[in-house]
């Protein structure tokens, strides 16, 4: 089973967001980089599947020359390949970056047979469109689901299991080849093994630098929600605190109900 | 003067869900903006429909749509996508508004991308005009984004949680417009093949009302023991920040955050967690936050109503102390 995972840099932004001086972009200077649980577990997913099956894996990113570290970082738990459609590091809107992967798919596919599943993350972590998987799908004429927490490929199809809206789960069969967006949960990814980093830093990555072009959705300057923060009361130190706590959890109404 | 904004309105329980109510608010907002009438799609059973435009009576809806197509039940994300977007083009829409839920962005990014339309997800706020000025929510909703959206159709989902669903005004029940759609095979293809029921017994977290959440500090799956003791003494649940489910403490299911589960408890008790933004929309509609860490400077004092300063590990839980 031939299997290609897309993901996406993102800052690992902690406790704050700090955005720059004119308020385009999140000030990263700081910030270390990373992708989003979803996506770590897409990669998980198609190592396993590959693992127990045979088969390849292929990992593509569309960002800036420095995204070749979150290719890196999905070789080193062992995808195969990678590829990076290398940007000049400003935002790519949804329809936007589907048409870059969808023209790099074809491309590869051409070359080096059809990927059985394309997998994605359900949702980006920093700008969350929820969409590109669902748009690459379309303009492939394959069939699609999103919010995945479980997948069984078997012979020229996928069983997949999503979250119901209501509460438990829905199942889905999809023939192959399908695309699959998942969510963190599907799987609880590994640790990269010291000789997979070396191994991957190693490996070649193919490049190719596509030409920007808005969707229609473009972003304009970002700002931090107006959020009241509190002063939290202190109510002790330590076991001290105990009489306090206890004194609060009874004045709201949680204890001794 | 332009044609309808469209409402896409799914259900829960017989009824219009919150989010779709929501985001039915926005849908009349842009229709007044713009002058023009709001129309609802209903996803649910063929059979169901008039029941579910009887629940939109009130809601300032014109006409409510039936897709006249037997084959077609909420199960079917591709058939209503093609549905909705052969609804749309017909009517010369100007806008679709659907609810930003796991199950309202796939339906509408189905229908963008059949239309080639770009989507805006998670909106807040919709200015329509010459282009639209549009602001949605970045990173679960830490960051706000102001952008402009140009597309011939407008296809938005509003966040959930974020505007208030209008109350009934006491009007009539929307006209009940009945619409043939063409669906081929290949629109009904991806189709809910089976299901199984919630878990029952276990309480689960985001209808808990004491949530008591653990995060490093508490030092190892073992750690969690104290807080299950607390979280049953308090009636609660016990959740947990990224680290302790990608350590194998706690399973994933009891995630808190932006990959995780939203909870909205009376109190939330977070025991060595130092607040990360992702951990934040997690848990930042409780009602009350009481932070328990060593550090009285971790970022989760800046959301947190009451702290205690110490080390989680060797306390005892504080109502048996
Ligand atoms: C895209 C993305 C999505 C994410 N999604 C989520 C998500 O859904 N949920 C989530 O939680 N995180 C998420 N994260 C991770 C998040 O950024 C943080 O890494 C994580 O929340 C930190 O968990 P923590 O607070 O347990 O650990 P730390 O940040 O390491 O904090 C541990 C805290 O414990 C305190 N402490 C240490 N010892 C003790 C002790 N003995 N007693 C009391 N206190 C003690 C420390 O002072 C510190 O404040 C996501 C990250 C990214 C990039």
């Amino acid at each position: 089973m031939n299997i290609l995972v897309c993901v996406k840099r993102v800052p690992a932004t902690g406790g704050r967001i700090v955005l720059t001086p004119d308020g385009t972009d999140i000030d990263t200077r700081y910030l270390g980089f990373t992708v989003s649980p979803h996506e770590e577990c897409a990669v998980e997913e198609a190592v396993r599947i590959v693992e127990g099956r045979g088969g390849s894996t292929t990992v593509l990113t569309l960002g800036p020359a420095a995204a070749e570290d979150q290719l890196r970082d999905a070789m080193a738990i062992g995808i195969e390949r990678a590829i990076l459609l290398e940007t000049d590091g400003r935002d790519w809107d949804p329809v936007a970056t589907a048409r870059a992967i969808v023209e790099a798919i074809r491309a590869q596919e051409s070359a080096n047979g059809p990927f059985d599943l394309i997998l994605f993350g359900n949702e980006s972590a920093d700008s969350g469109g929820f969409q590109v998987g669902i748009r690459v799908a379309a303009a492939l004429g394959r069939p699609v689901v999103t919010g995945i927490k479980s997948l069984a490929p078997g012979e020229g199809s996928v069983v997949a299991r999503r979250e119901a809206a209501g509460g438990g789960w829905e199942t889905f069969e999809l023939p192959l080849p399908a695309v699959v967006s998942v969510k963190e949960g599907i799987n609880l990814p590994r640790y990269p093994s010291v000789p997979g980093r070396l191994r991957a830093r190693k490996k070649e990555i193919e490049r190719s630098t596509p030409a920007w072009q808005s969707g229609g959705l473009d972003k304009v300057v970002l700002r931090l929600p107006a959020t009241e923060t509190t002063q939290a009361e202190v109510l002790g130190r330590g076991a001290e605190a105990a009489p306090a706590v206890v004194d609060l959890l009874t004045r709201i109404g949680v204890l001794g109900r | 003067m332009s044609g309808p904004v469209i409402a896409l309105v799914t259900s829960a329980g017989g009824g219009p869900d919150r989010a779709s109510l929501e985001a039915l608010t926005v849908a009349r907002q842009i229709a007044a903006a713009t002058g023009s009438p709001v129309e609802a799609i209903v996803v649910a059973e063929r059979s169901s429909a008039g029941g579910a435009a009887a629940s939109l009576a009130g809601l300032g809806v014109a006409r409510a749509i039936v897709v006249e197509d037997d084959r077609l039940t909420p199960d079917h994300p591709d058939g209503w996508a093609a549905a909705v977007a052969q609804v749309a083009e017909t009517r010369a829409t100007s806008a679709i508004v659907g609810p930003g839920t796991e199950r309202g962005n796939d339906l509408l990014a189905r229908v963008a991308a059949r239309l080639d339309l770009p989507m805006a997800a998670n909106c807040l706020t919709v200015e329509p005009g010459a282009t639209w000025a549009i602001s949605r929510q970045r990173w679960a909703g830490s960051l706000i984004e102001d952008c402009r959206l140009t597309a011939r159709i407008k296809v938005l989902t509003i966040a959930p949680n974020t505007v208030a669903a209008g109350a009934p005004d006491g009007g009539a029940a929307p006209a009940v417009e009945s619409v043939p759609v063409t669906l081929t095979d290949a629109d009904l293809a991806v189709h809910v093949t089976g299901r199984e029921a919630p878990e029952r017994g276990k309480i689960s977290l985001t209808d808990a009302k004491v949530v008591v959440g653990g995060g490093r500090g508490v030092g190892s799956g073992e750690g969690f023991a104290e807080l299950e003791e607390l979280a049953s003494l308090l009636g609660g649940a016990v959740g947990g920040s990224r680290v302790v489910t990608s350590a194998g403490w706690r399973p994933h299911a009891d995630q808190i955050g932006q990959t995780g589960l939203r909870i909205a408890p009376d109190v939330y008790i977070a025991c060595g967690i130092s607040g990360a933004i992702q951990h934040i929309v997690g848990c930042k509609a409780a009602k009350h936050i009481v932070a328990i860490n060593t550090d009285a400077e971790a970022p989760i004092m800046g959301v947190a109503d009451y702290a205690v300063i110490g080390d989680q590990i060797r306390r005892r839980s504080p109502v048996r102390a």
